[in-house]
Formats: C-alpha cells, sequence, structure tokens
C-alpha cells in the first residue's frame, strides 16, 4: 500500500468532518473533502451522527422497538440508498443522479468511502444517536473506528486546522 | 520540451474525476525517490488547481504544467 508513515501522526495537521445528513450529495462531498485532505497529508476524522449514520450502516434493517423499527424501515439499506436532498421521486432522483455520477466516470459513494478508508480517514459514530435509532455497532461497517460524542469531538475541532458540516 | 528531464514515473489519470487525480498523485509520489519525477497526465480540469494545491500543502514541488490538447500535463518533483 501508500507510504503514510513518513510523518509521525503527531506532527500532522488535523481536520475533522461532522456529518448528521445521508443526503447524497452531502455525504459525496464530505467524503471527497475527507479524501483531499488525506490526500494532503493531514489526519482526517468523519463523526456520524442521526442520519449520516447511512453512511456507515451495513445493509441490514435495523431497530427492535415498534418507532426505531418504523425508522428502520423509512431509513432502509446502506450508503448506496443514500438519496440526493432535492428531487427525490420516490426513488427516481437517487436512480438518475446515479447514472448520471456513472455516466461522467465519476466515483461512486461507497467507492468514496473505501478510498478514504484506504489513505487512513478515521470514522467514528454518534453513540447516542446509535442508541436512539437503535443502530448497534455489529450494524455498522467494521472500519468504524468507535462510537464517541460531543466530548469527543471538540477535542478533535479543537486541534484541527479546519471543520466542516454536512 | 521536457526531453532533457528524466521521468521517474508515468501516470495517466486521464478520465478520472476530482479529488482522485490528485489522490493518484499523492499515492504514487512515494515510489519514486526524493528529487524524482513523476510526469501526471490528467483532463479533469479542477486538477489543474488541485493537483497545485497539493503540492503546496505536501511540500513537493510542479516543475511545470501544461495544456496539451484536452490532457493536462505535471511534471512534479518529489521534494521529501
Amino acid at each position: 500500500m501508500v507510504d503514510t508513515s513518513e510523518e509521525p501522526t503527531a506532527a500532522k495537521k488535523k481536520a475533522t468532518i461532522f456529518v448528521i445528513s445521508g443526503d447524497f450529495e452531502k455525504l459525496f462531498a464530505a467524503f471527497s473533502i475527507a479524501i483531499g485532505a488525506a490526500a494532503s497529508n493531514m489526519d482526517v476524522s468523519m463523526f456520524f451522527t442521526f442520519w449520516g449514520l447511512r453512511a456507515l450502516k451495513k445493509n441490514e434493517r435495523t431497530g427492535k422497538g415498534l418507532f426505531a423499527r418504523m425508522l428502520g424501515f423509512l431509513e432502509a439499506g446502506d450508503i448506496n440508498k443514500a438519496s440526493p436532498g432535492k428531487y427525490k421521486f420516490l426513488g427516481l432522483g437517487r436512480w438518475m443522479i446515479k447514472k448520471m455520477i456513472k455516466s461522467k466516470n465519476v466515483s461512486d459513494l461507497a467507492e468514496l468511502r473505501r478510498t478514504a478508508l484506504e489513505l487512513g480517514v478515521k470514522m467514528y459514530s454518534c453513540a447516542t444517536a446509535m442508541d436512539v435509532m437503535e443502530i448497534p455497532r455489529e450494524q455498522l461497517i467494521d472500519e468504524v473506528v468507535d462510537s464517541a460524542g460531543v466530548g469527543w469531538l471538540v477535542e478533535q475541532a479543537q486541534e484541527s486546522q479546519f471543520t466542516y458540516s454536512f | 520540451m521536457s526531453d532533457d528531464i528524466k521521468i521517474d514515473l508515468e501516470l495517466d489519470l486521464r478520465g478520472l474525476r476530482c479529488p482522485l487525480p490528485m489522490v493518484r498523485v499523492s499515492q504514487n509520489i512515494t515510489k519514486v525517490p526524493v528529487g524524482g519525477i513523476v510526469r501526471a497526465v490528467t483532463t479533469d480540469a479542477g486538477s489543474l488547481a488541485d493537483i497545485t494545491s497539493w503540492a503546496r500543502t505536501t511540500g513537493n514541488e510542479i516543475i511545470k504544467k501544461e495544456r496539451v490538447d484536452k490532457d493536462i500535463v505535471f511534471l512534479i518533483k518529489r521534494s521529501k
């Protein structure tokens, strides 16, 4: 793989990306920026909460209680089921944007996430949102480093050269 | 032209879109020794600015960048 061990992690500049949305274009931007920062030799952490957890979910039905199961139904699917924030049209918008992206040889979300992981981007999930939405750790992809909360996020943000939220 | 410069690695990045051209450059720059030259060819219009910024932020050097028809050709020197 790539030699990323030239500089110790402590010497690297940091970036933190906060993702609360599960919309296609926001995930697209979040992963693209994470990849760009990592390729520019930054130490990048991404924190996913609420609808953003879609980006880390396995393709499994989630939720145990009635409401969480309803949510699991409405929010079914993994990163490949992310719909654009506009023009959803019951999935037609997603189909169309995926077609357009493919025809222009642009990476899809799953590829972007894979590239980010290859470049050492660290992904964290919000423990509270996981609890509320009843999405246990086993239903997130194995690559998730850990679940965390606001205290951790504030520390990351303080140490970061930039933070973005989507 | 670039005939007098020794190219250590050729990267054909034509067809790749943002952010992949700069990612591929960053993944491959360590394959040449410090001081070595990577020649990268892209078609993504954004890569002109992207790879230039990437070089600045990572401390590498763009020896040359030029448009040749629809291609953008970079000569990048690994500086560290």
